[in-house]
């Protein structure tokens, strides 16, 4: 398993010399290139602040008014037998429907528990292996108007959850 | 969507509040949530432009469109229905190489032009094909080789090692698209004799 933590402090390092390798192998003039990039991932995080300001107000008012602990204490008795912290319930659910909500609460958890404890260690990997299914299908699906999607729900949703269940699984074998 | 889940979540917010007496707890976790969300977005734009920037070197040197040539026998296998020198695949490659890069806003666009090309092929216009029931799956079984919207969260929020998710969320995700490619692989076998 140490070798999963190997991987994560090469990765980026990894990727960096690949890219900026290539690129000068092209006779790219990479600084150019990166600084023109970077001014289109700023405008990406200025665009997104409004969603996040909304959202996490939103999230903010549901936590502090004590909702969301007692949907935890409704599931926690389920949610126990599988090993699964019943913090992270409200999220599983949002992550399918919204990115931006489900972000807004995976912040929340991080300011509670902080990004290295368990919780949060699992958060991270489970909000990286999962995807907003409902909002993903309605707009590629509405985009060619088909109404009938047959198994497509049905799979992604066994997919998403096989992905928890190995994030789960994961983390347990590394940090439990 | 968004318009009825984010009114309800404020409302069941402050009715819950109602009950439980957490009425000033709620107009400080307003507060400051909406302050936090500025401090965020702060972190992001140094970690996203960093990511955006390399992005940008691998797109001006064609070293993304050379990755998309490489996905070609694979995407063969997913879609056997598609002929390969369908312009379908080339937006699907397009946008399985996005997804797994982490560049949603070029990801989009080309998974939106990958439905239309495969709405082309499709006999049953009001109803998804196989190759769209795998593109879609395939799709949301979430593709990301690096999260790193997740791991600027967590730089923002003191993680000593904010990469140390990496090596585990790439185990959790390939789980997740085996799976969902294993799960439509099985459903057409079984009902090759019926489709189309």
């Amino acid at each position: 398993m140490q070798l999963l933590i190997v991987i994560s402090n090469l990765m980026l390092p990894l990727v960096f010399v690949i890219i900026i390798a290539h690129g000068l192998s092209k006779g790219i003039n990479v600084y150019d290139a990166f600084i023109e990039g970077a001014v289109e991932g700023m405008k990406c995080a200025v665009d997104i602040m409004p969603t996040l300001i909304g959202l996490m107000m939103a999230v903010g008012i549901l936590r502090s008014s004590g909702a969301l602990d007692i949907l935890s204490d409704i599931i926690s008795p389920i949610t126990e037998r599988l090993h699964y912290p019943s913090e992270l319930v409200p999220l599983t659910f949002m992550r399918l429907v919204s990115s931006s909500a489900s972000t807004g609460l995976l912040l929340d958890l991080f300011r509670q528990y902080g990004p290295d404890s368990y919780i949060g260690r699992l958060v991270s990997v489970m909000m990286s292996c999962t995807e907003t299914v409902f909002y993903t299908m309605s707009i590629y699906f509405m985009s060619v108007k088909i109404t009938k999607t047959r198994y497509t729900l049905a799979g992604a949703l066994i997919a998403n959850f096989a992905g928890v269940l190995a994030s789960v699984l994961i983390c347990k074998l590394i940090w439990g | 969507m968004l318009n009825y889940l984010w009114a309800g979540m404020i409302f069941i917010g402050i009715l819950t509040a109602a009950f439980t007496g957490n009425m000033e707890l709620v107009t400080n976790g307003a507060l400051d949530s909406a302050k936090e969300a500025v401090n965020t977005v702060i972190v992001m734009v140094g970690v996203l432009s960093m990511w955006t920037g390399l992005m940008k070197i691998g797109e001006k040197s064609r070293l993304i469109e050379a990755l998309s040539e490489r996905l070609m026998p694979f995407l063969g296998f997913l879609f056997p229905d598609v002929p390969k020198k369908h312009k379908a695949m080339k937006h699907i490659a397009a946008n399985v190489i996005a997804n797994m890069l982490g560049l949603g806003w070029a990801a989009t666009p080309a998974g939106l032009m990958a439905m239309k090309e495969l709405q082309t092929l499709n006999p049953h216009k009001e109803k998804a094909s196989r190759a769209m029931c795998m593109f879609m799956v395939f799709n949301m079984s979430s593709l990301q080789l690096v999260s790193v919207n997740i791991i600027a969260y967590r730089s923002q929020y003191g993680s000593a090692n904010p990469s140390e998710v990496i090596g585990p969320g790439l185990f959790a995700t390939l789980v997740s698209t085996a799976a969902g490619i294993a799960v439509i692989k099985l459903i057409e076998m079984r009902d090759r004799k019926c489709s189309f």
